[in-house]
């Protein structure tokens, strides 16, 4: 206790901390009321575009997924862009939360046929969908907890490969024979409940974002980016390493963990296999296209990584006739071909991606607009 | 003796595969030595190679095809260093190991694309594809062959090191980058080199791999390539040796994992051994310590 | 210069987000999904069971309905063989708006994607999907081949007569639904006919399976049991070859394939197979199938090459054929392209095929019981048929 109240920047003792997070919060709501009105009219319209299109519009698949994915891509960033942690477990952390989820709420008149090889399984209750999630949520923080504690003091690329070492062996470790009649062994997980409407995602991925960008615009968030520029200068300033490191860790996989369960449920089957390291990889493109250390960025380009790749760039995959002549190239497979150049483009060429560490606001975008008209008034003037 | 009897052919399949990681290895725990920076290509490359073989056998005969694969092999290593790492040289070290993914990403893209997903059967190498019996256990003579090619090469390797021009430009490189660089040393073809020889290694840790494993896919590379990577980590990254010995044990740990009937967890083990190595001993088992300058 | 092509961008976008909008049922045309794996471990087979649909389009590419002509056209989506890609192209069919789906070979995906085709109200008829999970619990997943359960006692009934086996040893792949399924029916019933059993499960991208096979031969099995994929049983057989293993293989309907006869053609090895039809069929409907198929193959080279570059007419195939067949009939029974209609007479749907009388009982699946025993002729590459074996 006492140490604390020596540090040199006499950091600010607990009381006071959670008053100034408050009024952070109440700031934040003042200063961003033109963004929140947005954010209203965002649902307002998906909750109008679900009346009006068919539930089947591939529109839909994409803003379910992207919205997943900007949740699961966010709580990546907040890792690897803010606290310069360079973690390659997000996808052991998302099976946690989807396994945790999916055990914890299939029905019992269900649990039967989908424990069929291990006679119903051994839990026999069910919790609610919210509890689920929460829970899902917190069973990752845990072991994330757990395996930061030996983890966390590796250096960069050490800590790459020995989380994504630790995701690899969860995998494992969840399609154990012996686990059966708690993981279903490596079958499949299903029968749950699911989301239908297309809102379901975007409330749940908006709140747990939002908490997130409460957390990187709190004194932890100072710290975790103090840390990312530099360690050995963070803690000259009396910042915590372990402690802060072990915090953003932790609760980067318990959204990570709520972002599986989440999942879980727009594919209504989870299963172990389907959590390799290509979807961490995945995850990372994004974060990396969103731009490293911007949330928006990170929203963006999940929506964008979903859009192209389930849907605008599909007709690539199959052969395309126009008249007799065939298109060359198109052929099953070369969807990811161009889609995996842009990448490399991007990496190589705007290695600070969509957005670098920006954000987008409301006020960067009216200046956007105003500059963008400024200019082309000028250009038609020239 | 009963029981090396019985579990001999256990033991030889975990030399043989532990021959193949080494050759991958080294071009990961050369390349990481003088970039710092871990080629998760390098996987992808050994599966490029697989490929090439397939391709090239089908037209052309072994004498030809060999040597071809192991060209392209060296020139697509070569190329991606080229066009993915060099213009990051000043970039922060993550946005070069995500430029590594991202080339890894393509490569299984394309192989994906080009086979349109199917696995394909690696052309049958006379003579190293015949059966022959030690002991009690019956294997391919690839099998024999793997450790005792894997040894020729590392000490022609080491010597290279050890006694020519650009080994000791590659070592000097490997202790300080910034200052060999003033030295003289030109270190882009020095760089270039190592892709060619971690390139060249692996394309021949290909050829008696699929001999052994006859099947390629599009993320055949991915699992050897992740394991050789925890070989040279737990050999101690930056040490040839180091590398060649972890890739021994790791080799020889999963056969012997699925000996005892944990079969679910052989993979699993060997990332296990790396986590372990990495809290015990971070350096590995003859790496150099080193100290982060401020 | 840069915010040019950020606004073109932007534009572009726009405007493919609205083109995905469109699209739909135009003019006088019923669209049937085809659910299958091209790509992937089950690639192989799952192009041989697109080819069976095609030729199925080639031979009936229209009916009526109500003295009006629609035509018939395939929607045919990739799955990858993969559990987690399976549902987005599921998705994709759906938002094309298919009348009825054909597929999938696998049982992993089909469950996996099951619920998508039916919240959309979308049936579904599987052609080889042999998991009872797959049309248990729901009123939209059919099926017209036999089930794992049968297919399973079928080959431990087989291992026990043929062999005299008193030992099996069973490798299935972690994480398969089909696998580790028929790999635990077999279990089951080789148990109950007094046999004993030694399990292992390997992983997804595993290749090194000498490790495996020693296991086999220490534990003294008789048999191997190895419901695994086409991509890993070619790996399975080459080693046991290099190994010197004289084990014989029994495995279910996925090693009906060409890709098993390359692998094992020279060698000593013994192959057994369970599955849904044989090309020697003297049945008038299934010989006439072979010979036109073959015709059918050898006129288009690229169908040739997806075959496997041969013209062995698989199983799957057959039932494709079928699976298609018992899909118009519904559309014709229901009187319109509607998929609620249409999967509500399908219960009521009987057609004679090439692999014999299909007919749904009341879980969707289709009434059968028998299967045919094959073995693989190592010397010219193809399938001896050896028998027709129901259960007791």
């Amino acid at each position: 206790m006492n140490e604390k109240n020596i540090n040199i920047n006499g950091e600010i003792t607990p009381p006071d901390k959670k008053n100034i997070f408050f009024k952070s919060v109440v700031g934040f709501l003042r200063k961003n009321w033109i963004g929140f009105t947005l954010l209203a009219a965002l649902f307002a319209i998906i909750f109008i575009l679900e009346q009006v299109l068919s539930s089947s519009s591939m529109l839909f698949v994409v803003l379910k997924k992207g919205a997943i994915y900007a949740l699961v891509a966010v709580s990546m960033n907040l890792l690897n862009g803010f606290t310069g942690l360079f973690s390659l477990g997000q996808a052991g952390f998302m099976l946690i939360g989807a396994y945790t989820y999916a055990i914890f709420t299939i029905p019992a008149e269900a649990r039967t046929a989908v424990y069929q090889y291990f006679d119903g399984g051994i839990i026999n209750f069910t919790v609610p969908v919210p509890i689920a999630l929460i829970m899902a949520g917190l069973a990752a923080a845990l072991f994330a907890y757990l395996v930061g504690l030996p983890v966390l003091r590796l250096k960069s690329d050490y800590l790459a490969i020995a989380t994504l070492g630790f995701a690899e062996i969860i995998r494992a470790f969840f399609q154990w024979d012996k686990l059966g009649p708690v993981t279903n062994g490596s079958n499949l997980l299903r029968r749950f409940p699911v989301f239908s409407s297309t809102l379901y995602p975007f409330i749940v991925s908006g709140i747990c974002i939002a908490i997130i960008v409460l957390l990187i615009n709190s004194s932890y968030g100072r710290a975790f980016k103090a840390i990312r520029d530099d360690e050995v200068a963070a803690e000259a300033m009396g910042i915590n390493l372990a402690r802060h490191k072990q915090l953003s860790f932790t609760v980067s996989s318990f959204f990570a963990g709520v972002g599986g369960a989440l999942l879980a449920m727009y594919q209504t089957t989870v299963q172990a296999a389907a959590f390799k390291s290509a979807m961490t990889y995945e995850i990372l493109l994004i974060v990396v296209i969103g731009g490293i250390g911007s949330v928006t960025g990170s929203c963006l380009s999940s929506f964008l990584f979903i859009a192209s790749s389930e849907w605008w760039l599909r007709f690539l995959d199959s052969e395309t006739y126009i008249g007799s002549f065939k298109l060359p190239l198109l052929a099953s497979g070369f969807r990811k071909v161009v889609f995996s150049i842009i990448i490399m483009v991007v990496v190589l060429f705007y290695s600070r991606g969509i957005m670098g560490t920006n954000e987008i606001s409301v006020d960067a975008l009216l200046r956007f607009f105003r500059k963008l008209f400024r200019k082309d008034s000028k250009g038609e003037a020239a | 003796m009963e029981f090396l009897n019985t579990n001999l052919p256990y033991i030889l399949a975990g030399i043989s595969v532990g021959g193949q990681y080494a050759l991958i290895a080294i071009g990961y725990t050369m390349v990481y030595g003088i970039l710092r920076l871990i080629n998760f290509a390098h996987g992808d490359i050994f599966m490029v190679a697989g490929f090439a073989m397939v391709y090239l056998s089908a037209s052309l005969p072994l004498y030809i095809s060999i040597p071809m694969t192991i060209i392209i092999t060296v020139v697509l290593g070569f190329a991606v260093e080229r066009m993915a790492y060099r213009p990051l040289r000043t970039a922060p070290r993550m946005s070069i190991m995500i430029s590594a993914i991202g080339v890894s990403y393509l490569l299984q893209n394309c192989a994906w694309y080009i086979t349109s997903g199917l696995a394909k059967q690696y052309p049958t190498i006379p003579w190293i594809s015949e059966s022959i019996s030690i002991g009690t256990a019956t294997t391919k003579i690839v099998t024999v062959i793997t450790p005792v090619l894997t040894l020729v090469l590392v000490i022609a390797l080491v010597i290279l090191i050890k006694y020519t021009k650009i080994g000791m430009a590659m070592r000097a490189m490997a202790k300080d980058f910034e200052t060999s660089r003033l030295m003289g040393v030109k270190i882009n073809s020095v760089i270039s080199f190592t892709f060619i020889i971690g390139s060249f290694l692996a394309a021949i840790g290909s050829l008696l791999y699929f001999t052994n494993y006859a099947t390629v896919t599009p993320i055949a590379g991915a699992m050897p390539g992740l394991k050789a990577f925890v070989a040279a980590v737990f050999g101690g990254i930056g040490s040839i040796p180091g590398a060649v010995i972890g890739a021994f044990i790791i080799g020889i740990c999963e056969n012997v994992i699925k000996m005892f009937g944990w079969t679910t967890f052989s993979d699993a083990f060997t990332f296990a051994l790396l986590i372990i190595i990495l809290v015990a001993k971070p350096t590995g088992l003859f790496g150099e310590k080193s100290t982060d300058k401020v | 210069m840069k915010r040019a092509i950020t606004i073109i961008l932007t534009l572009c976008m726009v405007i493919m987000m609205l083109s995905g909008c469109g699209g739909g049922n135009a003019g006088n045309v019923i669209k049937i999904g085809v659910y299958e794996p091209s790509s992937g471990d089950n690639g192989a087979g799952g192009k041989q069971e697109v080819l069976g649909i095609e030729y199925a389009n080639s031979v009936l590419n229209s009916v009526e309905i109500g003295g009006k002509k629609y035509e018939l056209k395939l929607e045919i989506v990739d799955n990858e063989s993969s559990n987690d890609k399976g549902p987005s192209a599921a998705a994709k069919l759906v938002s094309a708006k298919c009348s009825i789906v054909l597929g999938s070979y696998g049982s992993g995906v089909s469950i996996a994607a099951s619920d998508v085709f039916g919240n959309a109200g979308i049936p579904v008829i599987g052609v080889s999907c042999t998991n009872p999970q797959v049309t248990e619990g729901n009123t939209h997943y059919f099926r017209i081949c036999y089930l794992d359960p049968f297919q399973g006692t079928v080959l431990a009934n087989f291992a026990v007569d043929e062999f005299k086996a008193k030992k099996a040893y069973i490798l299935t792949k972690l994480g398969d639904d089909y696998s580790v399924g028929l790999g635990n029916y077999f279990k089951v019933a080789f148990e109950s006919l007094g046999g004993t059993v030694v399990e292992e499960t390997f992983q997804e991208g595993n290749s090194d399976f000498t490790a495996y096979l020693t296991t086999a031969v220490n534990e003294k099995a008789d048999v191997i049991f190895a419901p695994t994929s086409t991509e890993a049983a070619s790996l399975i057989i080459g080693q046991a070859v290099s190994q010197g293993i004289k084990i014989p293989f029994l495995a279910g309907d996925t090693w009906d394939s060409s890709v098993i006869l390359d692998a094992a053609k020279g060698s000593d090895s013994k192959i057994f197979v369970s599955t849904f039809f044989d090309e020697g069929d003297d049945s008038a409907a299934g010989s006439k199938f072979v010979t036109d198929f073959k015709k059918w193959l050898n006129d288009n080279p690229e169908k040739l090459k997806n075959n496997g570059g041969n013209d062995i007419v698989a199983a799957v195939s057959a039932l494709g054929y079928d699976a298609y067949m018992v899909a118009v009939k519904a559309i014709e029974a229901a009187g319109s392209p509607d998929p609620k209609k249409i999967n509500e007479v399908l219960w009521g749907v009987t057609y004679s095929g090439v692999t014999g009388d299909i007919a749904f009982d009341d879980i969707g699946d289709a009434i059968r019981d028998v299967a045919y025993i094959k073995s693989a002729n190592n010397s010219d590459g193809s399938w001896n048929f050896v028998a027709i074996q129901s259960v007791k």
